[in-house]
């Protein structure tokens, strides 16, 4: 097996005359962290929800290591190994922490360990007693981190998570980051992040979306050295926002 | 148990209406299984309930023996509900068009079954009958083999259904409270998320909305031969809309709820009628708008919540909830 984990080729979502996706080859290779950036309306989400197969694409491929994701059913996509958290946590409110982290740890465990990789998994995010709180119930930045418990509790290969830290405090957000980076010993991982501060404390690799195609790639510091992405991102931003380190 | 002793306190007709009651329990169950805990509406129900008891009829004429038409009436309902499930699950249809799907084929039943009035309308020697329905249908006996078939009198037939219904409250708790249940609770919770967790959400649907299909065919075929008789009013509106008030009533997603349900609507209907008041139908109306704006959630969840907190006293204990009182 090759090291390459997931690649697309000319991947094209259209939404009417829209194209959302336009023409995106994107390699990422086993063990990698990267980072998906770029404005509103850049195609970020509608590339996720492609990869996740909730959305199918108008043309191109995905691989997904030996699959061909497009032929694949959104929870075939899931039990091939990819994980997946999205920006508005989607947790079983009416459901107990506990109930959310085993539902999701049975799909790869079984029945018998499933058990037992929720409980792990609950002292992992540090919910132990959160056991039996239903969801609906916790603030909105710890339903994310059940959320990120859930993606946990599967152990897949390839973890995509959507504006990991949306709704979190700053604290939480750093805490968020170390994590992210303990779960890429493990797995491959795609984040996508407004929070430039997030992502430079993740310091991975950056790969910038705009008008649905990539427009740059590298390491946080070359995104940030790149001509093109200050004009329509970083540089629009600073004029905007104040200093640059405080962007978004 | 009370139940086994209910015959003896009872009337006769009495008991004769009361095994209705569970059978029509039954029905609720059913409704309560697919929409309780898998989260979709059916307004099929009354379609797998009349399938079950036109099943039944034309077999139970036509062998005369009522458990091969038992079983009948259970295989032809899930047959009806896999070719309907298979389409509307596979095919991924919203949660609002299946409700209207489901009570649209039970209305055209409703309309096919109306207009077998000819004779020529005939399985075997059953008579399908248009609106006025299928006669002669055989009463539930017990068949042993070597020996006469022994009819049900009211009594061992109450008997009969009462344990029935039992075993299958007991079957449907079982199926809630394994994984399997506890995958269908997070599809009703959030259908999406399931199947991004890695649950193929179609075929447990599909599953459930089968054994639903086939409880309520249970029902049907139980009614065909407690009254010897089926007409197409099973297949009605009132019918259909019915089955989701009893449910609605006692409280979805608790099996409990389904039967109290019922037996508190059924028996309300039954007062108000005997009582022989005026304007029978508004006062059930009332009464079941009341019992909805006070219990929104059900009796059964509402009265358990209340129980708790009775319980709990004072106690400074959270309010906790938990995922159904299953």
């Amino acid at each position: 097996m090759s090291d390459i984990v997931l690649e697309t080729r000319g991947l094209v979502k259209e939404f009417g005359g829209l194209r959302a996706v336009d023409g995106v080859d994107f390699v990422l290779r086993r063990g990698e962290l990267r980072c998906l950036i770029g404005p509103n309306g850049a195609g970020k989400s509608t590339f996720f929800h492609l990869l996740a197969g909730t959305l199918r694409p108008t043309a191109g491929g995905i691989r997904f290591k030996d699959l061909d994701l497009t032929r694949l059913e959104p929870h075939e996509i899931a039990r091939a190994g990819m994980g997946i958290k999205f920006q508005v946590p989607r947790v079983y409110d009416q459901l107990p922490v506990a109930e959310n982290l085993w539902l999701s740890a049975h799909v790869r465990h079984g029945r018998a360990a499933a058990g037992t990789v929720a409980d792990r998994v609950l002292d992992e995010i540090r919910f132990l007693q959160h056991r039996n709180t239903p969801v609906g119930h916790l603030s909105h930045g710890d339903r994310q981190w059940v959320e990120i418990g859930m993606v946990l509790a599967a152990e897949p290969e390839l973890i995509l998570l959507d504006e990991p830290t949306a709704g979190m405090t700053h604290a939480e957000a750093r805490r968020t980051a170390d994590l992210v980076r303990e779960i890429n010993r493990r797995a491959t991982v795609i984040v996508v992040e407004h929070d430039m501060d997030f992502v430079r404390h993740l310091a991975a690799g950056v790969t910038v979306l705009h008008r649905g195609a990539i427009l740059a790639q590298g390491s946080m510091d070359e995104i940030r050295d790149n001509p093109v992405v200050r004009d329509i991102y970083l540089g629009k931003r600073r004029r905007a926002s104040g200093p640059p380190t405080n962007s978004d | 148990m009370a139940l086994a002793a209910l015959p003896f306190l009872l009337s006769l007709f009495q008991v004769v209406q009361l095994t209705v009651f569970m059978i029509f329990c039954l029905l609720a169950l059913s409704l309560d299984l697919i929409w309780g805990f898998g989260g979709i509406l059916s307004f099929g129900q009354a379609a797998f309930f009349g399938v079950g008891g036109y099943a039944y009829g034309v077999i139970g004429i036509n062998s005369g023996r009522t458990a091969l038409a038992v079983v009948a009436a259970v295989v032809a309902a899930a047959l009806l509900a896999a070719l309907l499930g298979y389409f509307t699950f596979y095919g991924r249809v919203g949660a609002m068009y299946f409700a209207v799907i489901t009570l649209t084929v039970t209305l055209i039943l409703h309309q096919v079954m109306g207009s077998t009035a000819d004779p020529r309308y005939a399985v075997g020697a059953a008579r399908l009958g248009g609106y006025n329905g299928m006669t002669n249908i055989p009463s539930l006996a017990l068949e042993l083999p070597g020996r006469p078939s022994i009819v049900l009198e009211p009594v061992p037939l109450f008997y009969a259904v009462g344990a029935t219904l039992l075993l299958i409250v007991a079957l449907c708790r079982a199926l809630v409270r394994s994984s399997f249940g506890r995958v269908l609770r997070a599809i009703r919770e959030d259908e999406r998320r399931t199947e991004l967790l890695g649950y193929d959400i179609r075929w447990r649907k599909l599953l459930t909305f089968v054994i639903s299909g086939g409880i309520a065919g249970l029902a049907g075929g139980l009614f065909a031969g407690w009254g010897n008789f089926v007409n197409p009013q099973v297949f009605s509106l009132s019918q259909s809309a019915l089955v989701v008030i009893w449910v609605m009533v006692g409280g979805r997603g608790t099996l409990y709820g389904a039967v109290a349900g019922t037996l508190v609507v059924q028996f309300l209907t039954n007062y108000l009628g005997a009582a022989s008041v005026t304007y029978t139908t508004v006062l059930l109306g009332v009464a079941l708008v009341l019992i909805v704006l006070l219990f929104p959630r059900g009796l059964v969840p509402s009265l358990g919540l209340a129980a708790r907190r009775l319980a709990l006293g004072l106690a400074q204990a959270p309010p906790a909830e938990d995922s159904g009182p299953a």
